[in-house]
């Protein structure tokens, strides 16, 4: 008997019990469906993450910050026990009782000289009171932290260009949902209007900056607010510590620094390094989202963790099914015995039969969540997701769904062998006898 | 079927010596089998005789190599029989015996073509020859118009016949035959009884009959005749009644 023809008369012999085959294979359905399910979850939400962060761009970025605040979760507590003081240390207060340790303009020098690195921009943390448009009404503004090289989803207008603007202080992606409030009629008709931002100072003085909108932007993950050029956000900043001395304005929380598009790792591995060497701790936009998609794992493995538990359920049923069908084909396994076939095959036809029974739940179930979890998704994506441009909750790749009905079919296999030991084990004389 | 008068052999199909089956130990243990010579040529027809019970059916088992004996020596075709690999030992089983058994045994939903040539199917014929080869059998047992019918809905004698071609599909040396018509009416059991005998003087197939039925031992070339695990006289036997 070649394996081809075990693997046929497999499928065959499956079919002779057909509500008991229908039963089991609908257990592995049910493990099979949630288990692609799951994973669709984490494709999904990682398809998102990638396009929304491939948009926007930012590759040749890194951002920068005192080593202790890296390793320390950025809290400055240390675990490993007091820290000496160091009067020297520059520390930013964030509020009352919490402060960080700074860069400071010295660091950013430092960065600079770093060889690779070609610029680098202090992250100033701007908090501003409001944004009008002409005498209109004036609204509160979120203002986006991330460094304006990323590119944003534009509605309308264009990315911002370095040409010197004699009339601004600096442009601005202005949020889609600010466009009409603000009074302009059309996101096409913001770009290129000159807005007005109030910032107030610590002595309560508010100040007002003009800037231009160079584009409007598609609301994000980022929420709505806007992102600010670097010239921009430099006038709100001294609009905002004016007055203060230079040694509270010039430290910030983080900086950002641009290296050479196209370094390979080994380059961005060195500039890493030698930050290092200077107590600073350098992390590119693929570190960052490489714990953001370790957490994502997480999540989906634990799901995938219960998809599991229903598989293994199944393989019980499995092993159930199988064990009733060598009883019922007894004196059948000994005739077959009787005519000279050998216990591995035996054992191979009856494994052959719970790969297969494996195979058509996984591959049902693989296929109806596909089909459902599409029609889901592209639900889900007009109502509870609309605002979430682009987001499929469930996305399915055919390696992920193929390495489903494998794993399934693995597990089915498993199950099989303890059946399939015992018809291969079957005494053809016992078995021929057997009533 | 001539007398041995060449070497044994190429003759001797079967060679036993000092036969023992034990099954269970102790207060359980039986002893199915005690101490059985016997010698079948190739060609001949045999008849195993005795009452349920008498081990005959055990000994029918050892020497189709479906049940290996406690102790003593078997020879088949020349080859010891304990030395066998597993491998040479189904293949012997599937090329060179045919078993016909008074149950049938078959496999009920398929059709009687599939049963018949399910020997081939072991054997790794492909599937074209398989055919063939199944309906050259069929129509030997005048069976060929039933080929496309379930097993199950066969009559005892059709069944049979259907066993019987099934036993036939890998042209084997020898058919085993437990009971053939154990389950039949006379009639069909002498149409089935007939087709058996015809394979062996005309194809010269062995062929061991397991019987208590003493008109069908009577057919054949010998009787051996079972009691207790031992070969008997016949008298011996007829004395104790094998059949009122």
């Amino acid at each position: 008997m070649s394996f081809g023809e075990i693997v046929s008369t497999a499928i065959g012999n499956t079919f002779r019990s057909r509500l008991r085959t229908t039963l089991t294979v609908l257990a592995i359905f049910v493990g099979a469906f949630t288990l692609t399910l799951t994973n669709g979850i984490g494709t999904g939400v990682r398809n998102y993450m990638n396009s929304q962060t491939s948009s926007l761009g930012g590759e040749d970025l890194i951002t920068v910050m005192q080593a202790s605040m890296m390793a320390d979760g950025g809290f400055g507590a240390s675990s490993d026990g007091p820290v000496e003081y160091d009067p020297d240390k520059a520390l930013l207060s964030a509020g009352p009782g919490f402060s960080f340790e700074a860069i400071t303009d010295a660091d950013i020098a430092t960065i600079a000289a770093i060889p690779g690195i070609l610029d680098v921009q202090p992250l100033r943390v701007v908090a501003p009171d409001f944004i009008q448009y002409g005498d209109g009404p004036r609204f509160e503004l979120q203002v986006n932290p991330s460094p304006p090289e990323l590119s944003v989803d534009l509605v309308a207008g264009a990315y911002f260009s370095n040409a010197a603007d004699a009339e601004t202080a600096g442009a601005l992606y202005l949020p889609v949902s600010y466009v009409e409030p603000l009074g302009f009629t059309s996101p096409a008709a913001a770009v290129g209007s000159l807005v007005t931002i109030g910032v107030t100072d610590a002595f309560g003085t508010q100040h007002q900056v003009t800037a231009r909108v160079a584009g409007v932007q598609q609301a994000s993950l980022f929420g709505d607010s806007a992102l600010l050029s670097h010239e921009l956000s430099e006038a709100l900043f001294a609009a905002q510590t004016s007055g203060l001395p230079a040694s509270v304005t010039g430290m910030y929380q983080s900086a950002t620094a641009r290296f050479a598009a196209g370094s390979s790792p080994a380059q961005v591995d060195a500039i890493k390094a030698a930050l290092a060497e200077e107590g600073l701790a350098g992390m590119t936009l693929a570190d960052q989202l490489g714990s953001f998609q370790t957490v994502l794992n997480a999540i989906v493995g634990i799901l995938n963790g219960f998809a599991a538990i229903a598989l293994v359920a199944a393989g019980f049923g499995i092993i159930n099914t199988l064990l009733m069908s060598v009883q019922e084909r007894t004196r059948e396994i000994g005739l077959m015995k009787a005519m000279g076939m050998g216990a591995g095959k035996i054992f191979g036809l009856f494994s052959a039969e719970a790969v297969f029974i494996g195979f058509l739940g996984s591959a049902i179930g693989a296929v109806v969540a596909i089909v459902l979890g599409s029609v889901i998704s592209n639900v889900l994506a007009t109502t509870v997701f609309s605002d979430l441009q682009g987001l499929r909750i469930l996305a399915f790749d055919w390696v992920s769904v193929l390495g489903v009905v494998l794993l399934v079919m693995v597990i089915a296999f498993l199950a099989g062998t303890l059946p399939a030991r015992r018809a291969a084990r079957l005494d053809p004389i016992e078995a021929l006898r057997y009533e | 079927m001539t007398e041995p008068t060449s070497s044994p052999a190429s003759t001797l199909l079967f060679e036993a010596r000092g036969l023992t089956k034990t099954y269970g130990t102790g207060a359980s243990r039986f002893d199915a089998l005690r101490g059985i010579d016997l010698d079948i040529s190739r060609g001949e027809s045999v008849a195993i005789v005795g009452k349920s019970g008498s081990g005959k059916s055990t000994l029918m088992h050892v020497l189709a190599l479906l049940d290996s004996p406690t102790s003593g020596s078997l020879r088949v075709a020349g080859a010891d029989a304990e030395s066998l690999k597993t491998a040479d030992l189904n293949r012997l089983r599937n090329t060179d015996f045919g078993f016909v058994f008074q149950q049938f045994f078959m496999i009920p939903n398929a059709s009687v073509l599939e049963n018949v040539v399910l020997p081939l199917k072991i054997a790794g014929v492909s599937a074209a020859e398989r055919r063939r080869r199944g309906m050259e059998v069929l129509t030997l047992v005048e069976m060929a118009d039933k080929a496309g019918n379930r097993a199950t809905n066969l009559s005892g004698g059709q069944k049979q016949r259907m066993v019987i071609a099934r036993a036939l599909a890998n042209s084997p040396q020898a058919i085993f035959a437990d009971e053939p018509t154990g389950n039949l009416d006379s009639a069909t059991g002498e149409v089935i009884e007939d087709l058996l005998f015809d394979l062996n003087t005309n194809h010269g197939i062995t062929l061991i009959i397991v019987t208590h039925d003493e008109d069908l031992a009577a057919r054949c070339g010998r009787r051996i005749y079972i009691k207790d695990g031992l070969v008997v006289d016949p008298n011996e036997v007829m004395a104790t009644g094998v059949r009122s």
